[in-house]
Order: C-alpha cells, then sequence, then structure tokens
C-alpha cells in the first residue's frame, strides 16, 4: 500500500487550513459593491397573506431594494420541485403542491419566506425587514402527520386531499398477510423515528453575483453537489441557462444531507441580485436554520413480524406514515420509500415482506434526507422488532438473528434489493467478543450493588450505499442519473489535478482521493490535488451524499487513473523501445520488467507535453476523463453492541461501553472512517438520546429553535468507542469498497433503545429516551 | 442586535452617573445572558453601562469565615480561589459547574444574581447561605432580595457591589442539568451551620423562581443525613413544568438532588 496508498491512515491535507481558520466558507466570500440580505418570514404556521406593504420598509436607511414573490413570478421564476416521482398504488402520481421560493398567496410553516432585504449592511436589512408589513389571516395548522390524515383538518395544498401525498407500496401483501396468518408467534410494536434537525457546524449561506455585461450568474453556495443545483436552477427554476450560471461550493462546513437540496434563498439571491444590481449574500443564523433547513426523520410505522416455530422469520408487514413537512423538498419522496423500505430484509431471509407508506402534509418545515436517509429508519424499526421479538420468544437476541441471516449470496429480496456480498456473523461474533457479551450478567449484578441498572443491546443493520445504476433508479422515479464523473489531468511536470463531481464538506475527499494517485503511480500525496465543488473546473457531477464518494466518485477516478496509466505504458515504452505489457509503474517510476531501464514519471509526464517523440498517431498530453455507473449498490453491513446504564433515581442513561464492528468492503484510509464512524455514531445518540424536534401542535410554532432547548450531543455524552472492521470486498465497484459515512447513524439508535429497554425493564419508550421519558417508564414498569 | 452605545464605567459612581444619564441603560456584567438576548432583538438597551472593569468589584476577601465578594467577580476566579475554597468549597464547585469555560471566564457573580434567572445556580447558593446582597444604596437579605422569576428587590439605578456571608460548616450544591441548556433542570443548595440551623435552596425547579425548602430543611434539622428525606415531598403544582421536566419528574429531582447534596456536604 505505501505509506500513502490505498490502506493508510494518512493525515488529512485539508486539516491544516480548516484547523487554522483559514477555510474559505461561503461567508468568507467578499466581492466590490456586495450587499446584504435579510429574508422575511412567516411567523405562523398556516396563514393567508392578504397583503403586504413594503412602503415604510423602503424609506428605511441603507435600503437598496425589497422584493416579494409576485414579481418573482412575474418573472417566471419556477416554483420550487421534488426530483423523484413516486406512484401510489392506485397508480396516481404524487400530489405536490405549489411551493414558491417566495410566498405570495399562503404560507405555510413558521419561516417560510415571503419578501428578500437588500441592504448596505445585514443590520440594516433585518431593520427594515421588521418595517415590512404582512396582513395575515391566519389560518388553523396542523403538525403531526396522523392527526393531518384525520378528517376536519386544515388542508395544505389544493392538490392534496386530507393532505395525502400518496400511498405507496411494496412487496406481496397477499403472500405477507398468509404469512402472517400461519404464523406460530408475530410480534406486533409501534414505532416512532423522531424528526431531527440537521445543524452542520455551518449554517447555510449564498451569494449570488449577476454579471449585466456577461448576463452571467456567479452562485456561491453551501452546497454537497454545486452540478446539481445548477442543474435543476436552470431546467426547472429558470434562474439562467447553464452555460450563463457558474455554481460554486468552496469549503462547506458539514451537510449530513441538508445542503443536498435547492432552497428558496438561493434562487432568490441570485434574481435579486439582477434585480437590484448588486452581489447579494445571505448567511443563514442558527435560529433560522432550525426553522429552514430540511429536517429528517419524522415516521410513525406498525410492524407485524412473524416467526414459524422454529423462530424463522416469515414475513414482515409495516405501515408507515411519514411527515414531509409543508412541501416536498428535492429528494423528500425517495427517502420514505425505495431508500427505506427498500432495506426492510435487513441481514435477515424473509421470505415475503410488504409495506405500506402514505406521506403528509404537515405545517412544518420539509422534511428531507438526513445522515442514513430512510436507512436509519429501516434498521430501527427491524432491530427494535427483532429485539422485541426475542424477548418475547425468550431466545438471545444473537441467536434469534442468527438463526435468521443471510448467508448466500447473491442474496435477492422480496424488496428489490441484490445482496451482492457480507458476512454478517462475522460482524457479529467481532462485536460480542468485543463487548464481553457474555460477562454481561456478572456486569449487570455489579451495577445492581450499585444501585444501577444496566442493560445491553445490540444491532444488526444494513444499508445500501452508491445509490445505482442510473437507469434502475430512473425506472424507480429518479429525475437524475447517479453515476459519477472524474478527470485526471497529469501536468508536464508530473504533479497531478483531479476533478472529481464529488464534493467535499468534511469527508477528507483531498486526502482519500489523493491516496489513489498516490497508490496507482507512487507520486507523494502532496503532488496531487484535488479539484471540486465548481461547475467552471468540474464538467458535471452529482454529488456527495449516501456514502457515495467512495464507491461512485472514486470508481470514476480509477476508471480515468486507467486511461492515464495505459497512455502513460505507451509513452514509456516507445522511449525504452519495450513493449507496452512489459511496464510497470512503481515507487514513481515506470520500468521495464526484468531490466535496470527506468523513466521517472515526471520524464514521461514531459514526453507527453513536449510531443517530441511520441508513438506514431498519438496525440500530445496526459489528461483522461471518465464517467462511471455501478451496476449495483453497495451494501456495508455491521453489528453494534451498546451498554448503558440507567440511574433509576433520575432515569439518566450513561452509555458504558458501545462497540461497532462494521464491514465497509475495502478501506482507503482507516483513521478517516473511524472518523466517520464515530461522528456517525455520535449522531445516533444524539437521535436516540437526546435531539428532538418540538413544534407547539396548538399554533405549529417551533419550541427547538435553538440550543438551549434542541439537546445536541456532547463529548461527555459519549464513551470511548471499540471499533473493528470486517471486510467482505465489494464484487461491484474496482475498488471494493462500501460506502462509510452513515453507517454510524444509521446502527446506532436501536442498540441504544433495545439497551435502555433492556435496563429498564419496560420496552415502551420512544427516542430520545429522555431522563423524564426513562424515569416515566421505569415508574410505569414497576 | 440593535444598535447600542457601549460605556465603560470606571468607578461605582461612574456607573450610577452613566446609567442615570442614559434613556433606557442597562448595566453589563458580562453579558452572558444579556448580550445573547440582544443579538436575537428580545432586548434593545439603548445604552449598556459595562461594570466589569471596574477595580473595586473584583475580589474575594475571606476573615475568619465571613466572605464577601464582589460583584465583578468571575465564575472562574469564585471556582478557583483557594482562600474560598478552604472555608467553604460548595461555592467555589457551584462556581466550577456554571456554563463552560468561556461563560466562567466571562459572567460574574453580580450579573447572574441581578439577572436571577430561575434556572441560575447562584441564586440557591446565596438563599441557602442566608446571604446579603451588598447594593451601592443598602444591604439586602437573600430572602428578601430574590421576588420571582427573572425579578429582585434591586430599584431602578440600584447596583450590586458585593455579596456576603458567612461560610456554614457543611454545604454542598447538587444539579441536574437540561439535556440542552446545561442549565439546571433542578438544583438544590444544602448548608448547616454548627448552630443547627439548616437551610435547603432550591433552583430551576420552582414556578416563582429559587425557593426554600421549609419540609426538608426541618426534616435535616432533625436528622442530618441524605435517609431523612426519604419522606420529603415537594408539591408539582409550586414546580415549572415544560418540554424538558413536568412539575413531577422535578419534585422527584429535587429529592434526589438534595439527597445528593446531603451526601456530599
Amino acid at each position: 500500500m505505501g505509506v500513502e496508498g490505498i490502506g493508510a491512515s494518512v493525515a488529512r491535507k485539508e486539516d491544516k487550513r480548516f484547523l487554522t481558520g483559514k477555510g474559505r466558507y461561503t461567508d468568507d466570500m467578499s466581492v466590490p459593491g456586495m450587499k446584504y440580505a435579510f429574508f422575511v418570514r412567516s411567523p405562523h404556521a398556516h396563514a393567508r397573506i392578504k397583503s403586504i406593504d413594503l412602503s415604510a420598509a423602503s424609506d428605511m436607511p441603507g435600503v437598496i431594494g425589497i422584493l416579494e414573490g409576485k414579481q418573482l413570478q412575474a418573472d417566471a421564476i419556477g416554483n420550487i420541485i421534488c426530483g423523484w416521482m413516486i406512484h401510489s398504488k392506485d397508480g396516481s402520481p404524487m400530489k405536490m403542491g405549489a411551493w414558491r421560493p417566495l410566498a405570495h398567496e399562503t404560507v405555510r410553516y413558521v419561516g417560510d419566506a415571503v419578501a428578500i432585504v437588500v441592504a448596505d449592511s445585514l443590520g440594516e436589512a433585518r431593520d427594515a425587514a421588521e418595517a415590512v408589513v404582512v396582513d395575515y389571516e391566519v389560518l388553523p395548522a396542523v403538525t403531526e402527520a396522523l392527526q393531518a390524515l384525520e378528517a376536519g383538518q386544515p388542508q395544505l395544498h389544493p392538490e392534496a386531499p386530507n393532505n395525502l401525498i400518496f400511498d405507496w407500496q411494496i412487496g406481496d401483501g397477499a403472500a405477507t398477510d398468509k404469512a402472517i396468518g400461519e404464523a406460530a408467534h408475530v410480534t406486533e410494536i409501534t414505532l416512532r423515528n423522531n424528526r431531527l434537525a440537521p445543524n452542520p457546524m455551518e449554517p447555510r449561506a449564498t451569494l449570488g453575483i449577476y454579471d449585466s455585461a456577461e448576463d452571467h450568474y456567479t452562485c456561491y453556495t453551501t452546497s454537497q453537489n454545486p452540478h446539481v443545483a445548477r442543474l435543476v436552477m436552470s431546467a426547472f427554476y429558470n434562474v439562467a441557462p447553464e452555460n450563463k450560471l457558474r455554481v460554486i461550493a468552496p469549503d462547506v462546513g458539514g451537510g449530513f444531507g441538508s445542503k443536498i437540496y435547492i432552497y428558496p434563498e438561493e434562487i432568490v439571491c441570485l434574481w435579486a441580485s439582477k434585480k437590484t444590481g448588486v452581489p447579494v449574500k445571505w448567511t443563514c443564523d442558527r435560529t433560522e436554520a432550525f426553522l429552514t433547513d430540511a429536517h429528517g426523520r419524522d415516521h410513525v410505522s406498525t410492524v407485524k413480524m412473524a416467526f414459524d416455530r422454529d423462530h424463522r422469520i416469515i414475513g414482515l408487514k409495516v405501515d408507515t406514515i411519514a411527515n414531509l413537512g409543508a412541501y416536498m423538498s428535492l429528494f423528500s419522496s425517495a427517502v420514505p420509500t425505495y431508500l427505506y423500505a427498500t432495506l426492510l430484509s435487513g441481514q435477515y431471509a424473509i421470505p415475503a415482506i410488504h409495506a405500506n407508506v402514505r406521506t403528509v402534509y404537515t405545517n412544518t418545515v420539509p422534511v428531507d434526507a438526513y445522515r442514513g436517509a430512510g436507512r436509519p429508519e429501516a434498521t430501527y424499526l427491524l432491530e427494535r422488532t427483532m429485539e422485541t421479538a426475542a424477548r418475547e420468544l425468550g431466545v438471545s437476541p444473537a441467536e434469534l438473528r442468527r438463526k435468521n441471516f443471510v448467508r448466500t449470496f447473491p442474496y435477492q429480496t422480496p424488496v428489490i434489493m441484490n445482496y451482492d456480498a457480507g458476512d454478517y456473523e462475522a460482524s457479529l461474533e467481532a462485536a460480542m467478543a468485543s463487548a464481553d457479551w457474555n460477562g454481561f450478567a456478572a456486569r449487570k449484578a455489579e451495577a445492581a450493588g450499585r444501585g444501577m441498572k444496566r442493560g445491553i443491546g445490540m444491532s444488526c443493520y444494513i444499508e445500501a450505499c452508491g445509490i445505482a445504476p442510473s437507469a434502475a433508479v430512473g425506472s424507480l422515479g429518479a429525475g437524475v442519473g447517479l453515476w459519477e464523473s472524474a478527470e485526471v489531468r497529469v501536468n508536464a511536470v508530473g504533479t497531478i489535478e483531479v476533478m472529481t463531481g464529488s464534493h467535499s464538506h468534511g469527508q477528507g475527499h483531498e486526502t482519500t482521493f489523493a491516496q489513489l494517485i498516490a497508490d496507482r503511480f507512487g507520486i507523494p500525496i502532496d503532488n496531487v490535488n484535488i479539484v471540486h465543488g465548481d461547475t467552471d473546473k468540474v464538467q458535471m457531477g452529482m454529488g456527495t451524499y449516501g456514502s457515495r464518494s467512495g464507491a461512485v466518485g472514486m470508481s470514476a477516478v480509477v476508471k480515468a487513473l486507467d486511461k492515464v496509466e495505459a497512455k502513460a505504458k505507451k509513452i514509456a515504452a516507445h522511449l525504452m523501445e519495450a513493449d507496452e505489457s512489459d511496464i510497470v509503474i512503481e515507487n514513481g517510476e515506470l520500468k521495464v520488467a526484468g531490466t535496470d531501464k527506468t523513466l521517472p514519471w515526471f520524464q514521461v509526464a514531459l514526453a507527453a507535453y513536449t510531443a517530441h517523440n511520441l508513438p506514431p498517431g498519438m496525440e500530445p498530453g496526459l489528461k483522461e476523463g471518465a464517467f462511471y455507473d455501478p451496476s449495483n449498490f453497495t451494501f456495508p453491513a455491521g453489528c453494534y453492541i451498546c451498554e448503558v446504564e440507567v440511574d433509576p433515581e433520575t432515569g439518566k442513561t450513561e452509555i458504558v461501553q458501545f462497540v461497532a464492528a462494521d464491514d465497509f468492503g475495502n478501506i482507503i484510509n482507516p483513521m478517516i472512517v473511524e472518523g466517520q464512524v464515530h461522528g456517525g455514531i455520535a449522531q445516533g445518540v444524539g437521535q436516540a438520546l437526546l435531539e428532538n424536534v418540538h413544534y407547539d401542535p396548538q399554533n405549529g410554532q417551533l419550541i427547538t429553535a435553538s440550543y438551549m432547548d434542541y439537546a445536541m450531543p456532547r463529548a461527555d455524552d459519549l464513551p470511548s468507542f471499540k471499533l473493528s472492521h470486517q471486510n467482505t470486498p465489494c464484487p461491484s465497484n474496482p475498488l471494493g469498497i462500501k460506502g462509510c459515512g452513515e453507517a454510524g447513524a444509521i446502527g446506532s439508535p436501536p442498540a441504544l433503545m433495545n439497551a435502555i429497554t433492556d435496563a429498564i425493564g419496560n420496552n415502551d419508550l420512544t427516542m430520545p429516551a429522555t431522563p423524564q421519558k426513562v424515569w416515566s417508564a421505569l415508574n410505569a414498569a414497576n | 442586535m440593535y444598535e447600542t452605545n457601549y460605556h465603560r464605567a470606571s468607578s461605582v459612581e461612574d456607573a450610577v452617573r452613566l446609567k442615570s444619564s442614559a434613556e433606557e441603560g442597562k448595566y453589563l456584567a458580562g453579558g452572558m445572558t444579556l448580550i445573547a438576548t440582544m443579538k436575537q432583538r428580545l432586548a434593545a438597551p439603548g445604552d449598556l453601562v459595562d461594570i466589569r472593569h471596574i477595580a473595586g468589584l473584583k475580589f474575594i476577601s475571606v476573615t475568619g469565615r465571613s466572605v464577601r465578594i464582589g460583584a465583578a467577580t468571575t465564575h472562574y476566579d469564585v471556582a478557583s480561589s483557594p482562600e474560598l475554597k478552604a472555608i467553604c468549597p460548595a461555592i467555589c464547585d457551584l462556581a466550577h459547574h456554571i456554563g463552560d469555560p468561556h461563560v466562567r471566564h466571562m459572567g460574574t457573580i453580580g450579573g447572574s444574581v441581578a439577572n436571577n434567572d430561575p434556572a441560575a445556580d447562584y441564586p440557591a447558593a446565596l438563599l441557602a447561605l442566608d446571604a446579603v446582597i451588598v447594593t451601592n444604596q443598602r444591604e439586602i437579605g437573600a430572602a428578601d432580595f430574590f421576588t420571582g422569576l427573572f425579578e429582585t428587590a434591586l430599584e431602578e439605578g440600584e447596583m450590586i457591589v458585593a455579596i456576603a456571608f458567612e461560610a456554614p460548616e457543611r454545604a454542598a450544591y447538587a444539579k441536574f442539568r437540561n439535556p440542552a441548556s446545561r442549565y439546571a433542570m433542578t438544583g438544590v443548595f444544602v448548608a448547616r451551620r454548627d448552630s443547627g440551623d439548616v437551610r435547603v435552596a432550591v433552583t430551576g425547579a420552582g414556578a416563582d423562581g429559587v425557593f426554600r425548602h421549609a419540609g426538608m430543611e426541618a426534616a435535616l434539622a432533625q436528622n442530618w443525613s441524605p435517609d431523612a428525606l426519604s419522606g420529603a415531598t415537594t408539591d408539582p403544582a409550586d414546580l415549572l413544568s415544560d418540554l424538558h421536566a413536568s412539575s413531577e419528574y422535578r419534585a422527584q429531582l429535587v429529592k434526589v438532588m438534595a439527597k445528593r447534596a446531603v451526601a456530599a456536604a
């Protein structure tokens, strides 16, 4: 592997600038004449706009312009769309209500944008925004999905009667019902997957610049996928044609899904820049982020899991209601369907599965993908159900899982997925050994002696990354392809630039992608630059989400490297008068195998550009591009074990042990992978113990709109994690890698909840398991 | 934040003069609550009079068991004072667990006491220690000082200059933090003097702010041990109820924190 190649824990190249405050984020961007935007937002969860009076605000000091939705509509700027078509089981298309970037008829959640104020300073923009008079007719609001489906509830969109967006199903309902009817035991449970705010460290921001001389727009934005942003703004929102729109996502401080989507602010700031004639910058503040960043999860599901006499699962029936908020965000329809129900087989061979999913409008901010996106919901559902079943059947949770593991590959589930490789038993064994599972009873007794209630829980997760192939996702309703592109540009002196359509917002691509080149050509990673995040520099790309950058983005780089290597070998063979098939590349040199003839890498690169002596007919230069479209998803899987102690007097849970045994296939940089797992588990612990978005059900006000009320995980909430890796290389991509970005957040919540419910002897507990809830559940159990 | 004028006072007299000449002036004594509130535009004083740099307000003096702490003394300075630790470690421990390091280096005892946040830690200590709040005009007993949620006996223009108390022989503070804000969701300060006087003060839980717990004081005066509190009750009707803790749960926390404080004292 070499010190910097594949498998080496190379320190991150990008950390020097991040750790010394030299990162360049969107809010750091400044251009001459730039002015500041502040959005006028709805204080009501649901209201009709009777009138908007801008007169007083327009006279305020420093104001350059105030724009409202009517003008946006007059300029034919389009509504925000959802990019994945789902059909209900009756064949009807999903009911997409209009999401105007600036509302001028109806507002549907607290924070819905109504107008933009552009002023000399942010303070003046904010002052003027307070002087905008919007006359609202307040309407009744509904925030809970279950309630929104009931008769007589407030209706959000005329297109969607009873607030139902779609009623979708997957799997074989008749076969599943039959299995349940014939079962020796059926475990039934209702589970709620709580609603989360994404909270990236860097809030969203955008800078819109219109150049009237060129009729050209530049958009700096906090995006995980700038090319998709350009595509959507050009093709659907009519902001500008693609050749007149450059989108740049510079350093981005975390996304977790929330920066995939196109929000009103990017569109409106670009348009406002043209209307006002000045560059317009907007930066979200933290409460604004709670109000307007797309939230995650918010499912309520009922589950029936059927077992035969031997405790084999013979059927699984799931009914899920998913809250999508006030409007359909970009991938909101895919999350509770193809990213969720297709994973309901878990690590288990289940012959019959049926899932029904209803998605619902409510007067809350839109809900979309958040770290894991559908797979945490599926894993939570399955693994809480498995644990419950084991308790009901009186068998060990490990044995019940073992008995039902998929053991031969490829394995076709009843819900689309075709698992290509895995060894679930290996991860289970590794986790149990690491956690000293067999010693738990003694530890529990010791804790009881101290008055503490100790519990243990496991979770065997599977997820799907590198969502693909494009033709398949297209047939399921995706509006885009899910390939990736790469271009490898060897400079005349042998240094290399790699253009990738993946986007790094914390993942460490500048290091890991460079390791591929170091591994292939034996040149130092300092001689490699990774270029991403700019539509003028990278031709096209699909961005980073769903743990796809390794499996898909790196595979595109490998394809381009194959072409570069082939050409370099041709040149070297020609220069050394050897056969091309005898050329090998080692330690930065091209060698003729079995001889002492060598050429340094840079000389071959130089030869490609001087073009004085190339093979006949060969074009000068050494630059190759590739598009890579995977043949299948990848399927990371693993086993997590969590051990807790609950203080029965206060209900406070302490995590005393957390073990993660993950199979990510081959690993490029173990240190970075461990960092991803640590962060993922922290987010999962956040969901299970601390985090919850709470809207006032009466009036739709967001109660948890700051860190005073929204509890984020802190270092002292977490133990030291014990990690291990198993490896069944992924057969469907050239590097054999599966993806690791979301596993921690997917696998950890059920392990934690299984441990707490084990400790307190009451399975009736919802996330987040706050001290108050645990204390109440403990009392209810006694 | 709306526009505001910043003044740095050089003395107590200077501070009082600056504030009285301002239309809507506010003393700034660390600003750990006030600045955050101003940034959210929920407070908009026209003038801020910063008293944190008045040299005469930054001191800790210990004479025998008599303690006097200047109003502009930071939580960090209280937490790390060896003289204070020698005779009243409970107050150092309390200060050490306020907020985070940034807050402890900026926030002051006078600012915290004057704000009387129902979830702040110092009010419980002052009430249990039978402290005196010394202002530029008078001395006010803690029992008369804390008058309700964010309410105190301070008159317009009146300024805290010091906190004074006699260190008890035994004292401790135990708090259960709000999982989000890490403020006290319930905090109990217990103090016992050799005279037999016992005080139990509860913060973070009372519907009207910090309060003394008569039932617990009586039980502990009889028998200074955690077990003495096993039968103690707190009426949930007198307690706060919010997203994070119902009044019933807070009543439980009052008992548990009181027991833990007694055990630690």
